[in-house]
């Protein structure tokens, strides 16, 4: 069976393929939009927290035997410490200034972090095996399913829903949000702000970790993994429009099943795709697709 | 009183610079210094006089030392025209990418400047001409007018330095001129520059591409005087590069570029060779420092000493 040409299996290997970036996007980016919400800063250092989080499962795996399932939650755990430390040390003194401040900073943290990362470990890539229980495949009919690849895309779908539930539906979330509107009015009720938003800080930085772990048997655990990655996400939030957690979540999905579909009709652009749509989106909206100017 | 301090120094710098390789310094290391501060200055006239922080100002650089490369190497243009059409090839990407991004402000701006130089890295990197991951060898140096040889590394230099001479009076020429003003005007407060009536976005769009030209022009300089151009020239990490030397040295500040292009540059050639991967590990520690606790950089700082104590003789 062909669509255009091209047989069906391709479309939709390259589309879960897609699927499973789409995955990631989503996760990196819905980090990014809840830090930038309440810090007001653009966490360049989001792909460095990835590769951490892939690194942590690894060298977790390698020294202590740690498995897949206890990597999920230790990872992210001590990465999102050193994010707490991190806005603690450094991205506390720059609230209320120019947000160009926090970028470049955040920048600053992520060449110190592959840096330090190439020094220990080269730049060659590791793997890190599939996990006993997911490996393996489902024949679904039409197509066949690696299980890995359907378990990170599920996995990620509920976490991304998980957070939107936390920020969007509890009363946790309906502080965190007036925190965003008012900081100082929200204090005046007894909140301890400056501690939500380390703690905000550190929980965006543990996803992007988790977004490592669950990344790490598919991808190679190398330093340099998120450092063209988190360019491809700030992409994804351009389009999707900065601070919006629905438009985070959808855009980066729906781009990385793009860029997938485009892998099969024209391979060369799909590095690119991405780029193209943020420059055409920004054409004619430039608040994004789902911003609000 | 400071402004004759600042011609005093330039001076002395133009001076140091003819006198350089009299006294030994290698001179392709100086005309390697001289292309990156002439990028970071090109960089200045946004980050510094304008507050647009492009995150991908390697773009134009690299696109620039490839299509000059490029012509050079399997086309046999002249060394002049080769430049001029790496030049114009930056320039149009600027008007390009300059169009669509200065649609948004700040971080956004950023942001879109990033993912932007990131298509045209994706673009070297696939393309035909530029060699790939081999980047493009053996560029020669050519001629000027069919008279002066240039592949003698003290003839290179002095020709190297003459563009350098006249960028920087360009620059100097450009923010001193009333368009210069508006630019630092809508740097300072950006909504009172539109309500005073200025079109904002076309003066940002012109130092968008006055700025990408440059480096254009700069980027050509440096395939030439090296003889190569790889993928590294086009890639974020020589973005992040131009950023830091722009802040260390001052930005905002005519000198500032120049200073901080020099220290990186000496800093990298230095440490290259002791501490491999710590050198990503120290700029980072630098942008992280910069930041926190000195953000008007070197000249910046040294401008703000002199300001306090005329003040105080003032008083």
């Amino acid at each position: 069976m062909t669509v255009f040409g091209i047989p069906l299996p391709a479309i939709l290997g390259q589309l879960t393929l897609g699927l499973v970036n789409g995955s990631f996007y989503a996760l990196l980016s819905l980090g990014l939009a809840v830090i930038f919400g309440l810090l007001g800063i653009v966490n360049f250092a989001h792909g460095a927290f990835y590769m951490l989080g892939a690194f942590a499962a690894y060298l977790g795996l390698q020294a202590f035997g740690v498995n897949y399932w206890f990597a999920l939650i230790l990872a992210p755990l001590a990465v999102g410490i050193l994010g707490v430390i991190i806005e603690r040390l450094f991205l506390r003194r720059l609230y209320g200034q120019d947000p160009l401040y926090g970028l470049l900073l955040t920048f600053g943290v992520a060449l110190i972090a592959e840096g330090i990362m190439r020094d220990q470990f080269g730049s060659s890539g590791k793997s890190y095996p599939v996990p006993g229980l997911l490996r393996g495949v489902v024949d679904l009919g039409f197509m066949v399913l690696p299980i890995y690849r359907g378990w990170v895309v599920l996995a990620s779908l509920s976490i991304c829903a998980t957070t939107w539930f936390l920020i969007e539906r509890t009363r946790l979330g309906a502080t965190l949000r007036a925190a965003t509107e008012n900081a100082r009015l929200v204090q005046a009720f007894g909140i301890n702000v400056p501690l939500m938003v380390t703690l905000t800080y550190g929980a965006g930085v543990a996803l992007a970790a988790l977004a490592g772990v669950l990344a790490a048997p598919v991808v190679q655990v190398s330093p340099l993994m998120g450092s063209s990655l988190v360019i491809v996400v700030f992409a994804v939030v351009v389009i999707g429009g900065m601070g919006s957690i629905v438009g985070a979540i959808v855009s980066g999905l729906a781009l990385g099943l793009i860029e997938g579909l485009t892998k099969v009709i024209y391979p060369e652009a799909s590095n690119i795709v991405v780029f193209v749509i943020m420059a055409v989106v920004l054409i004619f909206r430039p608040a994004g697709l789902f911003g609000r100017e | 009183m400071r402004v004759r301090a600042a011609t005093a120094v330039t001076v002395l710098l133009g001076i140091l610079a003819v006198a350089a390789p009299m006294v030994g310094v290698y001179p392709v290391f100086l005309m390697k210094l001289l292309c990156y501060s002439m990028f970071a200055c090109a960089f200045n006239l946004l980050l510094g006089y304008t507050r647009m922080l492009s995150f991908g100002h390697a773009a134009y650089f690299g696109s620039s030392a490839y299509v000059t490369g490029w012509l050079v190497t399997a086309h046999g243009w002249g060394t002049i025209q080769g430049t001029l059409a790496g030049v114009a090839v930056a320039m149009l990407l600027g008007l390009i990418i300059g169009a669509i991004a200065v649609r948004r402000q700040g971080i956004y701006f950023a942001m879109i400047t990033l993912a932007l130089s990131q298509l045209v890295f994706f673009i070297c990197l696939q393309a035909e001409f530029t060699g790939g991951e081999n980047g493009l060898q053996g560029i020669p140096r050519g001629s000027l007018f069919g008279l002066i040889d240039l592949d003698r590394d003290l003839t290179m230099y002095y020709c190297v330095l003459a563009v350098f001479i006249f960028v920087y009076l360009f620059i100097r020429r450009v923010v001193r001129s009333p368009f210069g003003h508006v630019l630092q005007a809508i740097r300072e407060n950006e909504p009172r520059a539109i309500s005073l009536g200025y079109a904002v976005d076309r003066y940002k769009l012109l130092a968008f591409v006055l700025s990408a030209s440059l480096a254009g022009l700069a980027g050509s300089l440096k395939a030439l005087i090296l003889g190569f151009t790889t993928l590294s020239d086009v890639s974020q990490g020589t973005s992040g590069e131009v950023i830091l030397m722009t802040l260390l040295g001052g930005s905002g500040t005519l000198l500032g570029p120049i200073v901080g292009a020099s220290t990186v540059l000496t800093l990298e050639e230095y440490l290259s060779d002791h501490v491999g991967a710590w050198v990503s590990v120290i700029i980072g520690a630098i942008f992280v420092v910069c930041v926190l606790v000195f953000r008007r950089g070197v000249v910046g700082e040294i401008q703000a000493r002199f300001a306090q104590r005329r003040g105080a003789t003032r008083d």
